[in-house]
């Protein structure tokens, strides 16, 4: 188990109405005891592997390699779990430390949709009450997964205010939380928001890591190479990496670079040290200190902060951070579909883009590994409508 | 002048929440002095975030209108200026998010603020835990950093706060964000109460506050004072029908308002 922290060197910490210190601690309580006993261990490895489909392959994409002629590349295949994507080992860990804390109730934010669907799932599991909150703007680009979530039982509040995409969700779902803590627990979707969410979903990511570790050693006879994921929040990235963290393996977090005007490269952008979501971290603002909108054509990745575990490991160099742009994101989406039969989504999509370019400069001999953390159904409507009469 | 002065006059103060900007500059300015006018004894000055997370409907309305007439921070000092120039002379306490303080440099932004004629700071995403670095900024600026309680706040840790805050408790009246609320909880009265016991410091009673049974009370649970935002906003947004104001008209609601709240704030104690 990962130790909580409550910063990242310089990153994270606790900036939230006080109305939250209360239930935050208990938060934290709940998670160091109860979330660490036996009989919860017991009972989340069950879930994951009888509900969410854990484990998950570790495949080596062998036409795609050849195809690129350098270093072996394997997919860690998130997209195959229940509901799409990785978002599901958090939601399952959280909605199961919520029940057990006595909440009859989950909240969540969505962009995209994924975790929205991944909570809506675990609430429908556990007999919860649930509400999700999801911006206007991204409701309408991802009009079947709010139907889906409805059809989950869950309520959608659609968010009306700010740039109405995930950054108002989350402020919305924050807002919630403030006055429900006492029968609601807030599901925060990625690594981010005030401690302990950055850790304690990094410990319920981490299964993608430990995993992928014994797997890559079963496959290879030692550790990979590399490590390469997407980084919105960052929570599929702090899952592959976590376990790896102390190894000579060499990690990239792939950020949205966006059309070239617009991006969400925090970490490879312009991004400044601030305060946002109850954490400090690296984020995209403006001269005075304003939220800036942010792009990507992956909702997922198209936030204007990063979990504060990721700012850390930017600032000391253990992770390296690089951007794929919304063409290359597209570009890898269809080489993916063409050579291996799998359709990525298009925040996954960014870390094969790069992976791609990585294989080829790190040529023969050497390994990677890619976290495969959704698969692209939810996407399909959405590239078609971008490519327009491009597409085949 | 220090914030703690209106709250020491025996009676309940009564500080109202302006949000700089909206919709414009010019009637912030024409606001606060009709609010001064009308007996407020401090002004809690806001100066919009883009992401206000402590903050309702209401507030957050307020704040994107603000920002959408093209308010920046720098903008609002310049404001607060003004107000001071022109005769307002009750403590003013400026509200802001942590970002916006942050991103400008603590030190800097603070000397700012300070220059602008604030004699505190009120930061809603700041809690005691995290306060250590601002509360050294406020010290070497001059300027008093109030800090909130809830009624989720145990004893223990209202000391803490009562010994941390400076200027007053912001007491919040509900669990949630701001916005007008028809009743006052009996958590809300106990935290009152509470702090009281708690420590000498005076408090403010905020969030939810609007009508005249509100103040009635936390008056007799035993408030310093009274802090009306929504309440406010809600006044004045009638006559924002279509994004211009009618200045005349929303002044004069207002002030029927404050003087109403006031009247209520300062009437004697028993």
């Amino acid at each position: 188990m990962i130790k909580m922290k409550k910063y990242f060197g310089k990153y994270g910490g606790q900036f939230v109405p006080e109305a939250l210190v209360g239930p935050l601690a208990e938060l934290e309580r709940a998670f160091a005891t109860d979330g660490k006993s036996k009989s919860f261990q017991r009972e989340l490895d069950s879930l994951l592997k009888n509900y969410a489909g854990r484990p998950t392959p570790l495949y080596f994409a062998r036409r795609l390699t050849s195809h690129e002629g350098g270093a072996k590349i394997y997919l860690k295949r998130e997209d195959l779990l229940h509901t799409g994507a990785h978002k599901i080992n958090n939601a399952i860990g959280q909605a199961l430390l919520a029940k057990r804390m006595g909440k009859t109730r989950l909240i969540a934010e969505t962009g995209a949709g994924q975790h929205g669907v991944a909570t809506a799932t675990a609430a429908a599991l556990f007999g919860m009450e649930c509400e999700i909150y999801m911006g206007s703007v991204d409701a309408a680009r991802q009009a079947q997964n709010v139907y889906r979530m409805r059809l989950l039982g869950a309520r959608v509040s659609i968010v009306d205010s700010g740039s109405r995409t995930l950054k108002d969700a989350v402020n919305e779902a924050m807002r919630d939380y403030c006055a429900s803590f006492a029968s609601t627990h807030y599901i925060i979707g990625s690594a981010l928001g005030p401690h302990p969410y950055p850790s304690i979903v990094a410990v319920f990511q981490s299964v993608i890591g430990r995993e992928a570790r014994k797997q890559i050693v079963a496959a290879e006879g030692r550790l990979p190479d590399f490590a390469v994921a997407c980084v919105g929040g960052g929570s599929n990235a702090i899952g592959l990496f976590a376990p790896f963290l102390q190894d000579d393996v060499k990690m990239f977090g792939v950020e949205a670079g966006g059309d070239g005007k617009r991006h969400a490269a925090r970490l490879t952008g312009n991004g400044r040290r601030g305060v946002l979501h109850g954490m400090m971290t690296y984020l995209l603002e403006n001269a005075d200190g304003q939220i800036s909108e942010t792009h990507s054509i992956s909702a997922g990745l198209d936030y204007p902060a990063v979990g504060p575990q990721h700012s850390s490991l930017s600032d000391s160099g253990r992770v390296k951070y690089v951007s794929a742009s919304d063409s290359e994101a597209l570009s890898a989406f269809h080489l993916l579909s063409e050579k291996e039969g799998i359709i990525p989504a298009l925040e996954s999509a960014h870390a094969v883009a790069f992976a791609i370019k990585l294989a080829k400069k790190a040529g023969k001999g050497k390994s990677i590994i890619v976290n495969l953390s959704g698969r692209g159904d939810k996407d399909l409507e959405h590239v078609a409508r971008t490519e327009g009469g491009k597409g085949t | 002048m220090s914030l703690s002065d209106a709250f020491r006059k025996g009676q309940c103060a009564f500080m109202p929440y302006v949000c700089c900007g909206d919709p414009s500059a010019e009637f912030t300015l024409k606001l606060v002095k009709t609010l001064v006018q009308s007996g407020a004894d401090a002004i809690e000055f806001g100066i919009p975030f883009s992401d206000p997370i402590a903050d309702g409907k209401t507030i957050q309305a307020a704040s994107q209108r603000a920002l959408a007439g093209g308010i920046t921070p720098g903008k609002a000092l310049f404001v607060l200026a003004k107000v001071r120039k022109s005769g307002v002379c009750v403590p003013i306490a400026v509200m802001t998010y942590y970002n916006i303080l942050f991103s400008a440099g603590l030190g800097k932004m603070l000397a700012k603020i300070k220059r602008a004629g604030a004699d505190g700071l009120i930061v809603p995403d700041v809690p005691l835990g995290e306060s250590a670095p601002l509360r050294r900024a406020c010290r070497i600026a001059g300027l008093e950093l109030v800090l909130f309680a809830t009624p989720n706040s145990s004893d223990a840790r209202l000391r803490k706060i009562a010994a941390a805050t400076s200027g007053f408790i912001y007491a919040v009246s509900v669990l949630g964000t701001t916005g007008a609320r028809s009743n006052v909880s009996p958590q809300a009265l106990q935290l009152v109460k509470r702090a009281k016991q708690a420590s000498a410091m005076p408090l403010a009673v905020g969030f939810g506050i609007s009508l005249p049974s509100h103040v009635r009370a936390f008056r007799k649970a035993g408030a310093d004072g009274v802090i009306v935002g929504s309440g406010i906003v809600n006044i004045y947004a009638r006559h924002i029908p279509g994004g211009k104001i009618n200045e005349r008209l929303a002044l004069s609601d207002v002030a029927r308002f404050a003087k109403g709240m006031v009247n209520i704030c300062h009437c004697k104690r028993r």
